[in-house]
């Protein structure tokens, strides 16, 4: 459990993520940070929303809550990378990316990278789990949601930190 | 069709004078900076008219055009300056809009002249297609960057895989997209792609940029400028060219198109899912009246798309009305693309297919359609907001 699940998916040098300077997406980055996936919840009429808000949008109730969820889901779509549009990719194609759609969650969408090896035929509707994935010697530390298909049976792949809240 | 009386249209309204545009160059090669080729662009257009260039109004941009509007009065000595109108995100969507914006501006009483244009030296200012020089990120990129999200390319590509999953569209119909564009290309001398051909063999095997896009699925990258000149309808007939009027034109987004990171709830779509209706309903015309399409291709698969919400077909048929032979002039089903577009004439971020809509009108396109009294523009697919725009001849009207 506590073993290093991976190195980082991506070489270093891409953009680093943070919040922006009004906090909006704090919760979210900071709980990946914590091995936790957070994502706005209403508690007025329950709709869900990622990427966050300072309203709802279903119900317009300003600051929706952010409620924990379990980091699993499955693949609605995904690319192959071959082309580095960034130059600390230029020895790390290809690589995948996928959509995840967390159908516990309002079915809210999140783009992260598929793990494993990056010519493994991928399959939309596939069930994946996430694997938190942390920088912290960044020069601003911060953590990634990153994917793995889901073992048989449903359980998830040892190691992977799931959160169980 | 709008009802008689209505005056909440712009069809027949206004009329595009004139057009222009620079020599088309490799990105970064321009030996021109961007704000010149912006002012040969509206020279081009206004000596195509037969305009004073002091004599225009207004001006009309999008995708954050960097030539602005008050140094361009300035450089150019104009009269007086009335509107100037800058669409507002989109990037290549706003191609259509702009001319819309122009059109409204004229209508309202706001303008007489308005140019509308787009520059662009990529060289001077850096490319799109590549990320450099970016510490930190936030807001939408920083859920995509780090996972190596980063260019066009690479934030598109799931969203078209998505639609050939859920319609059963094949790399053929993308295919055939490029293949229209270069093969019209090649008889426009204007085209960065002249004298440089594609066939089947040379893009199945070009190298993958993202999965499902070959590297002739994408868009270049270039140097240069277009405008053209609108003026209403009262004046159209003024100038030295045949006038090609503004039958419809319409912009916008579904619901919560814009919601970041790739969670539009209509996420397979170009986005044309209320905009098509809009513009069909107030040009008063329905596709089989559409004698030529140009349509933006970032990427191919934005165009099968934006084709099948314009209803020319439905998605589960893409594949067998996405033939180069029903895509090509003079007499393909739907010539596609005459100039070459932004795959092969030059990626004018659009501008160049509103151009060559008017040249079809015209009869003066170096790839003529035999049906050119209605030309469609579909403006960037995939963004919000799109546009799209009718024109047509005095005939039409």
């Amino acid at each position: 459990m506590s073993k290093p699940e991976m190195s980082n998916y991506l070489t270093d040098g891409l953009p680093i993520p943070m919040p922006e300077p009004d906090g909006l997406s704090a919760p979210y980055w900071n709980g990946l940070r914590e091995n936790r996936l957070l994502v706005q919840h209403c508690s007025r009429c329950g709709a869900w929303q990622f990427s966050p808000e300072w309203i709802c949008n279903s119900c317009h109730a300003f600051d929706p809550d952010w409620t924990e969820i379990e980091a699993r889901g499955r693949i609605f779509s995904w690319e192959r990378v071959w082309h580095p549009s960034h130059a600390s990719l230029r020895q790390r194609v290809p690589y995948v990316a996928v959509l995840v759609e967390i159908p516990h969650a309002g079915s809210v969408r999140m783009v992260g990278n598929l793990l494993g090896d990056p010519l493994q035929p991928v399959r939309i509707g596939a069930a994946v789990e996430g694997c938190f994935e942390h920088h912290p010697d960044s020069s601003t530390p911060y953590s990634l949601l990153q994917w793995r298909v889901s073992s048989p049976g449903g359980k998830p792949a040892s190691g992977i930190p799931i959160d169980r809240s | 069709m709008s009802k008689p009386g209505d005056q909440r249209t712009l069809r027949g309204r206004v009329a595009v004078v004139g057009i222009g545009e620079t020599d088309y160059y490799r990105h970064g090669t321009s030996p021109d900076p961007e704000f010149k080729l912006a002012l040969k662009a509206i020279l081009a257009a206004c000596k195509d008219a037969g305009l004073d260039p002091r004599d225009i109004d207004g001006f009309s941009s999008y995708g954050d055009d960097r030539n602005e509007a008050s140094r361009l009065a300035a450089a150019l000595g104009t009269h007086r300056l009335r509107t100037t109108t800058m669409q507002w995100g989109g990037g290549g969507g706003g191609c259509c809009a702009a001319v819309a914006n122009a059109a409204a501006s004229i209508v309202a009483g706001l303008a007489d002249c308005v140019v509308v244009f787009r520059a662009l030296a990529q060289g001077q200012y850096g490319r799109f297609g590549q990320v450099s020089g970016i510490e930190t990120i936030f807001g939408e990129k920083a859920y995509l960057m780090p996972y190596g999200v980063l260019a066009p390319p690479q934030r598109f590509a799931m969203k078209v895989q998505r639609y050939m999953h859920e319609h059963g569209v094949s790399q053929g119909a993308l295919r055939a997209i490029a293949l229209a564009s270069y093969h019209h290309a090649q008889s426009n001398p204007r085209a960065v792609m002249h004298g440089k051909p594609l066939d089947i063999e040379k893009y199945d095997a070009s190298r993958w940029i993202v999965e499902p896009f070959h590297l002739y699925d994408c868009c270049m990258e270039n140097d240069g400028a277009a405008a053209l000149v609108v003026v209403s309808e009262e004046r159209a007939r003024e100038f030295r060219q045949k006038p090609v009027f503004v039958l419809g034109a319409a912009m916008g987004a579904g619901h919560r198109s814009g919601a970041i990171p790739h969670n539009a709830p209509n996420y397979a779509s170009a986005g044309f899912d209320t905009v098509a209706p809009d513009l069909y309903r107030m040009a008063g015309l329905g596709p089989s009246d559409v004698g030529t399409v140009q349509a933006y291709e970032n990427f191919t698969g934005g165009v099968v798309m934006a084709l099948a919400e314009h209803s020319f077909f439905e998605p589960e048929q893409a594949n067998d009305f996405l033939t180069l032979e029903n895509l090509t002039a003079p007499s393909g089903r739907l010539p596609l693309n005459t100039s070459g577009g932004n795959l092969a004439e030059c990626y004018m971020h659009g501008l160049e297919l509103v151009l060559e809509a008017v040249r079809q009108v015209r009869g003066t396109s170096t790839n003529q359609a035999e049906r050119n009294d209605v030309a469609l523009v579909i403006g960037g697919p995939m963004v919000t907001p799109v546009s799209n725009l009718l024109l047509g001849s005095e005939a039409t009207l």
